[in-house]
């Protein structure tokens, strides 16, 4: 309080006043941001255990060694995981090299430019253009252009569509935080800059780029829509690039939404799965970024 | 090796190295104009799909409401409207709640809680939204259907005006349910880009605040909110982008039924759910009326996120990072 | 040249004759006679619209350590940088004038860079190991110039070793990342790097400012067992160290070169007043 003076005694009530305001204030928003949080935190486990508690009963062998069965019937999702395996693996074979170059292309050519800044902000929206809209790309370009005809290969086109920008800005990123004193090192040394590039810089943001080609894993297993009109989906089993093949996410859709019990029970058997997968992707993401800033 | 013949083999090097620079960067740059142009002849392409639809239907097309394949009808009115409606109805609960948490995880929570709860919201937003959806149907639903829904149409259905909003069946499935499992799915992703953007105010500034006595609140709301205005937004932006794009968390709960109504109780749809539903079967005229409507959907969010980065960008710019 | 062989003590004494001659004799002499491994022709150097080097004529005596100091934004840094055209790395850095190496302008777009760039060796403030073994940090750029047999390599990558003095800390571990080695022990890594392609000359841009004194100590140590097999130029913002380790000094200011000589003479009775200002501290 103020020394005791008229003036101030006055201004101590409204003081007084003030601070209580403040306080109550400042509670009424740490309140409200407590609430929030574990709102969040009960959504959470309200979503997680749902997927739980319904996915239990069909967690057998079967679901991993039986086909999609016709309504009615059992069966197990064999071809979707084998589907979706295969077309994640294609997507991340076909968008990693393509990001990688694009992204090396920003990072050590582009640098300020005009030119840079146009392609890091095509890749930006790229990266956070919805799905669905980048199935329809593909469906354009591709089944159009094959005559209409779906396939796996499809597939994986649209799902290297979401890899790409991921990887791109990924590897723009962690080679821009490579110190400009190694490019000089190395440089300094007679080492052309090509080799610099791929023998020092790449090794030294290699934990940050696997960490980008690990989150774009992690999305691309669980997109539906861009599936629907590319790789489409198939009943029986299919090792065919070439053909519509089933992927767990579309699978997940078709039977999630029919009145048949037991399609039901493998959707969320199959969602389990995916969830899985997904949160341990993540996770080791998080694990080998958080390992390799230690380290530096 | 004598002198001479050292030299000359340094020349020769030093000419191979100079000519692999060369490839090297023309490769590199190659690669970035490929990519730039199959992006531009997907959009094309798509553009070049729908223009059967455009052709026939041309102003139609965003103006009326009336629907129907089988004639060869394509008004989108319904589809664009539940877009915006459902899309809205997510900002409102999920701004809110984002800037909540956010909030929490940057100046409320203890130390030892903010790792592990932000790794914690970092999962929710990894959770693949199919999963959002298939909750929203199998248990949101059911709620919505013996709690929420009467409630509504008891307490509020009754006032003249906003009324109309919500007075529905009591189907559990409608706008309504697809913005609040909309808003659940979004709140992980925009809390996330406000908190990253959060944290990037300097240290000192927040401390010199706290110096002064400021409480925990005004921090933020003097100190932070300020300094990352144009980067919340941005982040607001993002999330809107992701709202208006989203299909599986929508496609389950939004009752698939191409009508326009008032009521957000009602079944209604938006264009990602609906393409995702009837592209499969649909025939070459109705396919060219969902690739127009695609291209719809592409340009209204090309046009979100193309803010969402520039306002994004002016944050980074005035850190440096830019 | 004069004919002189190199390190002759008649050498330090033209070169102080050098300095106190009139104007116009030492500008006569200094592109044919000057004595020096490296000898800067008239430079001028640019970067966007700041003029950051002018006029530069410098002698850099062969197997010796020249120390360049200033205060910051002297442009001692930017000099050091032309020696081995690490600055066209950027663009919109220029420099205009003659650079001789051995006589050859090493400016001239007919030198080839490579060349340069095994001649003249660097190594920077901050300690960068390269994201590999201790081994394959010393080899690397062998590995790149010359096709060599493991046997040879591993000679040639000890004796880099070994000159930097760091041998008997890592024989033992030299499969191991360099990213595990103390902030001294990779300075002395980046030396064995940067000594591992026998160059003439070796370019230190305050290569202990980032270290501790005991680390400092260890490579000023280094430097003077190195003094005679290479022609050393520091860049150094420490005046001590300056006075500690180098036989010439030349103290630059703003862009200028203000005076060159003995390290003996610039710190005892340096002919300018500004020299005499900066080393007593007036001003820095």
């Amino acid at each position: 309080m103020s020394a005791a003076s008229t003036p101030s005694m006055h201004m101590a009530g409204g003081t007084d006043r003030l601070y209580a305001r403040r306080r109550i204030t400042n509670a009424v928003a740490t309140s409200f941001a407590v609430a929030t949080a574990l709102a969040g935190l009960f959504f959470l486990g309200w979503i997680l255990w749902t997927l739980v508690s319904r996915a239990v009963a069909g967690l057998d062998w079967q679901l991993f060694t039986g086909m999609t069965p016709p309504p009615m019937q059992e069966g197990g999702l064999l071809n979707a995981f084998f589907g979706s395996a295969v077309m994640c693996a294609l997507a991340i074979a076909i968008g990693t090299p393509l990001g990688m170059a694009a992204g090396t292309w920003l990072s050590e050519y582009g640098h300020a430019r005009k030119a840079a800044m146009v392609v890091r902000f095509v890749n930006d929206i790229l990266l956070s253009a919805p799905s669905i809209v980048l199935g329809l790309f593909v469906y354009s370009l591709v089944v159009m252009g094959s005559g209409g005809r779906f396939s796996a290969l499809a597939g994986a086109i649209a799902l290297a569509f979401i890899v790409l920008p991921v990887v791109v800005r990924t590897t723009d990123e962690m080679l821009r935080l490579v110190p400009v004193q190694m490019r000089e090192a190395a440089l300094s040394l007679g080492v052309p800059q090509w080799k610099v590039t791929v023998q020092v810089l790449y090794r030294s943001a290699a934990g940050g780029i696997v960490t980008g080609i690990l989150l774009a894993l992690a999305r691309i297993s669980g997109e539906t829509a861009p599936l629907l009109f590319t790789a489409f989906g198939n009943q029986y089993w299919n090792a065919n690039l070439l053909e519509p093949m089933a992927s767990v996410p579309v699978v997940i859709y078709q039977y999630a939404g029919s009145p048949y019990e037991s399609w039901q029970q493998l959707a969320w058997a199959g969602a389990f799965v995916l969830t899985s997968f997904v949160l341990l992707c993540s996770l080791a993401a998080r694990a080998i970024f958080l390992r390799k800033r230690i380290s530096q | 090796m004598s002198i001479d013949t050292a030299r000359a083999a340094h020349v020769a090097r030093g000419l191979r190295d100079t000519r692999n620079d060369r490839l090297f960067r023309r490769v590199l740059a190659a690669t970035v104009v490929c990519v730039l142009l199959a992006l531009s002849g997907a959009v094309l392409s798509m553009l070049w799909g729908g223009r059967d639809a455009l052709a026939s239907q041309s102003l139609d097309f965003f103006l009326t409401a009336d629907w129907n394949p089988v004639e060869d009808r394509y008004g989108a009115l319904a589809p664009i409207a539940g877009t915006l409606v459902t899309a809205t109805i997510a900002m409102l609960l999920a701004v809110p709640v984002s800037f909540g948490i956010a909030f929490f995880l940057t100046e409320v929570a203890p130390r030892w809680l903010r790792g592990p709860f932000g790794t914690a919201i970092e999962l929710l937003a990894a959770i693949p939204s199919i999963i959002y959806g298939m909750w929203g149907l199998f248990v949101l639903v059911p709620v919505m259907t013996e709690h929420v829904t009467p409630w509504l149409n008891d307490h509020l259905g009754g006032i003249p005006g906003i009324g109309m909003l919500f007075r529905g069946p009591p189907l559990g499935i409608g706008l309504l349910t697809a913005g609040l499992v909309l808003a659940v799915m979004v709140v992980p992703f925009i809390s996330s880009v406000m908190r990253e953007v959060f944290l990037a105010v300097p240290a000192l500034l927040k401390e010199s605040a706290y110096a002064l006595g400021a409480t925990r609140w005004e921090v933020v709301r003097d100190v932070v909110l300020p300094y990352t205005r144009h980067a919340v937004i941005g982040g607001i932006f993002l999330g809107l982008g992701r709202a208006l794009g989203e299909t599986m968390a929508v496609a389950f709960v939004v009752g698939n039924s191409v009508r326009l109504t008032p009521s957000l109780l009602e079944p209604g749809t938006t264009i990602a759910a609906l393409i995702a539903n009837d592209f499969g079967e649909a025939t070459e005229t109705y396919r060219s009326a969902l690739l127009l409507l695609g291209f719809v959907l592409f340009v209204v969010t090309f046009v979100v996120l193309a803010i969402a980065r520039l306002l994004l960008l002016r944050l980074s710019r005035r850190e440096g990072t830019a | 040249m004069t004919g002189l062989p190199p390190g002759s003590p008649m050498n330090d004494s033209i070169a102080l004759t050098m300095q106190h001659a009139p104007a116009a004799t030492r500008r006569r002499n200094l592109a044919g006679e000057m004595p020096g491994k490296i000898v800067v022709d008239g430079l001028d150097f640019h970067y966007g619209g700041f003029h950051a080097l002018k006029g530069i004529r410098l002698a850099i005596p062969e197997r010796r350590v020249t120390a360049l100091i200033g205060p910051s934004g002297c442009g001692k840094s930017t000099l050091l940088r032309v020696f081995n055209r690490i600055y066209a790395l950027y663009p919109g850095l220029k420099a205009r004038g003659r650079v001789l190496l051995d006589g050859e302008d090493i400016l001239s777009p007919r030198y080839p860079i490579n060349r340069l760039r095994s001649k003249v060796g660097m190594v920077f403030q901050k300690p960068v190991p390269f994201p590999m073994s201790v081994y394959e940090n010393v080899a690397y750029a062998i590995r790149h110039h010359e096709k060599l047999p493991r046997s040879r390599l591993d000679e040639r990558v000890e004796q880099a070793l070994r000159q930097a003095a760091l041998w008997d800390e890592v024989k033992d571990k030299l499969r191991h990342s360099a990213l595990g080695l103390s902030g001294g022990q990779q300075q002395r890594l980046c030396i064995a790097r940067a000594v591992a392609l026998r160059p003439d000359v070796l370019l230190l841009d305050e290569p202990t400012s980032a270290l501790d004194p005991v680390s400092t100590s260890r490579i000023e140590q280094l430097i003077d067992e190195l003094r005679n097999q290479y022609t050393i130029v520091i860049v150094t913002h420490n005046m001590q160290q300056a006075a500690r380790v180098s036989d010439y000094t030349a103290f630059m200011y703003l862009g200028e070169l203000v005076e060159h000589g003995p390290t003996s003479v610039i710190f005892s009775k340096p002919s300018r007043r500004q020299t005499e200002d900066y080393i007593t501290g007036r001003f820095g």
